[in-house]
């Protein structure tokens, strides 16, 4: 059975420049693409991949990344915003590694896009007033 | 060529003519500023930040059996109040915390709830958790106290702050290679972003630099109700570097603001909490300009383009107290998402709300064209450039041992 996943995989400093991706590939037969990639503030490598292959190869292949020491959360996490409590000001924008928020240059609003989200959590404790929440 | 006087017939007949300061900078361009000055009335200003000196008072009336809470302890919601006052007065600051918050034990700490939040919370009508302890006298009794509070139970809440509305601010940017976690948000390493806090042309301080019409006793828009001006806030520094235009390229001016808390807005009042740095509260502050002169009207025509801030390092420069800078930048620069710092293009964000800080100048903006809000004459100006006032560090001084 042939499965696809949506994944957000976080490596530690130590990790980053080791070869991991080519070993799901090499080892588990998955195919990959790559959704985003970025090094956080914490200097963590964050990887958002749509992974492809046999369910068996796909649960190798994640027990492998478990066992190497990468975080790995399922996209199915979703970060919403609480618009009562947002009140604009943009600490967020510089925060988010994938660039889900922007200023509406006429209004100056902060506009959030729930779409570009990875669910990282990185604007969750950032946000002042905390309008940003995540749902299981 | 017109006095406050004047203004106030005209705002009770309904007639002011009134402009926010962002709208008022293409007013002058169109009627030029000789016939904008004598048609404008006033030019309403507005910002909302989180302003860590903010605090309320409060006199939570006499229990039966009396307690003297002075020099005991009070927690409302768990967040410790200032108890060194009267019987039943206490204060509560925006930045207080509860006793067992873990702080930054495990930086960067969250600081979900802090003053700021109870401040929030009963200014939205809640009912606070109040336990206090006290250590008995024979006028007052009772030792201990624990009982639900609201603002409409208590007599007197006064939203009292001793510094607002900075006249301006750091930009904050780290050159070092770790992130930190500073007042102004979590800053990344090598100089991965730079946060203002300013409202720049909206901001009340940058429309009148010289402080000519803000005075002692100013009546304002403060947290969504009206307050006034007590005092010139704490720092409060007329003497900072000025531009050729007089707008101050640092902190500079403050004020001191005070209003009846139990009319004020939980909109404009908003608990905050900055990560590995603590808890504190935005505050809604708008300061209406009569446009007494020509040359008042002018300094409200101001742009983001004219006025500049300091890039500082937040995590050497600033901790250390040292003076350098690595850059000034326009509010225009700043608000374009970009800043260019030694070479290096840095990405900008805001801890303060433009949308907010215009909401404010166009709600005073209505309810002076509404004539629901008159201006005061202050009773005296704040300290201006020639005061003499030269802002301190603290200088440390060995404490002696004390020889009996
Ligand atoms: S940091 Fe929070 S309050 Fe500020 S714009 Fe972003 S989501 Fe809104
Ligand atoms: S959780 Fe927040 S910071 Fe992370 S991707 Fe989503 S919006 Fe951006």
């Amino acid at each position: 059975m042939a499965v696809i996943k949506k994944i957000v995989l976080r490596f530690p400093k130590r990790l980053v420049d080791r070869p991991i991706i080519y070993r799901l590939v090499k080892d588990y037969d998955l195919e990959f693409n790559i959704l985003k990639a970025s090094i956080t503030p914490e200097q963590e490598g964050l990887l958002v991949l749509e992974l492809k292959g046999k369910q068996d190869e796909y649960d190798k292949g994640i027990d492998f990344l478990i066992k190497a020491g990468v975080n790995i959360q399922s996209l199915s996490q979703d970060v919403t915003r609480n618009e009562e409590k947002c009140t604009s000001c943009g600490a967020c924008i510089t925060i988010c590694p994938t660039g889900a928020f922007r200023v509406d240059t006429k209004t100056r609003l902060i506009l959030f896009d729930n779409d570009k989200c990875i669910a990282c959590g990185a604007c969750i404790p950032a946000c002042p007033p905390r309008a940003m929440e995540v749902h299981f | 060529m017109k006095t406050i006087a004047e203004i106030n017939e005209r705002i009770k007949k309904g007639q002011a003519v009134v402009f926010t300061a962002e709208e008022i900078i293409d007013i002058v361009k169109e009627k030029g500023l000789a016939k904008a000055a004598r048609e404008v009335d006033v030019v309403t200003t507005g910002t909302f930040g989180p302003m860590c000196s903010s605090a309320a008072y409060f006199n939570i009336g006499h229990t039966k059996p009396r307690i003297k809470l002075g020099g005991g302890r009070v927690y409302l919601n768990d967040v410790p109040a200032y108890t060194g006052l009267a019987a039943v007065d206490i204060l509560l600051g925006c930045t207080a915390l509860p006793d067992d918050d873990p702080r930054n034990r495990v930086h960067p700490g969250e600081f979900h709830y802090g003053g700021g939040h109870v401040i929030e919370e009963l200014v939205a009508g809640k009912d606070v958790r109040l336990v206090a302890t006290a250590y008995g006298t024979d006028c007052y009794p009772r030792k201990k106290l624990e009982t639900l509070i609201s603002l409409k139970d208590i007599n007197e809440a006064v939203l009292f702050d001793p510094r607002n509305s900075y006249q301006n601010y750091n930009v904050a940017i780290n050159c070092s290679s770790k992130t930190i976690y500073t007042y102004m948000g979590a800053l990344k390493p090598n100089m991965g972003n730079a946060n203002y806090s300013s409202a720049g042309q909206l901001s009340p301080l940058f429309n009148d630099p010289f402080y000519k019409t803000i005075g002692i006793g100013t009546r304002i828009f403060l947290g969504g109700g009206v307050g006034y001006v007590a005092w010139q806030g704490t720092q409060h520094n007329p003497n900072a570097l000025r531009g050729e235009n007089g707008v101050p390229k640092r902190g500079a001016g403050t004020l001191a603001v005070i209003g009846d808390l139990k009319q004020m807005k939980p909109e404009w009042l908003r608990g905050l909490s900055m990560q590995g740095y603590g808890a504190t509260m935005a505050v809604g502050i708008g300061v209406p300009i009569p446009i007494l002169s020509e040359e008042i009207l002018k300094y409200t025509t101001v742009t983001d383009a004219e006025i500049f801030a300091a890039v500082v390092d937040y995590s050497d420069a600033y901790p250390q107290r040292k003076p350098d800078i690595l850059a000034e930048v326009s509010y225009a620069q700043l608000k374009s998402g970009k800043i260019e710092i030694k070479g290096k293009q840095v990405p900008t964000s805001s801890l303060s709300s433009y949308p907010k800080a215009v909401e404010i100048a166009r709600t005073l903006k209505d309810w002076i064209q509404k004539g629901e809000f008159t201006l005061t004459e202050p009773s005296i100006p704040l300290p201006g450039v020639d005061a003499g006032i030269v802002l301190k560090s603290l200088e440390e001084r060995k404490i002696e041992e004390v020889q009996d």
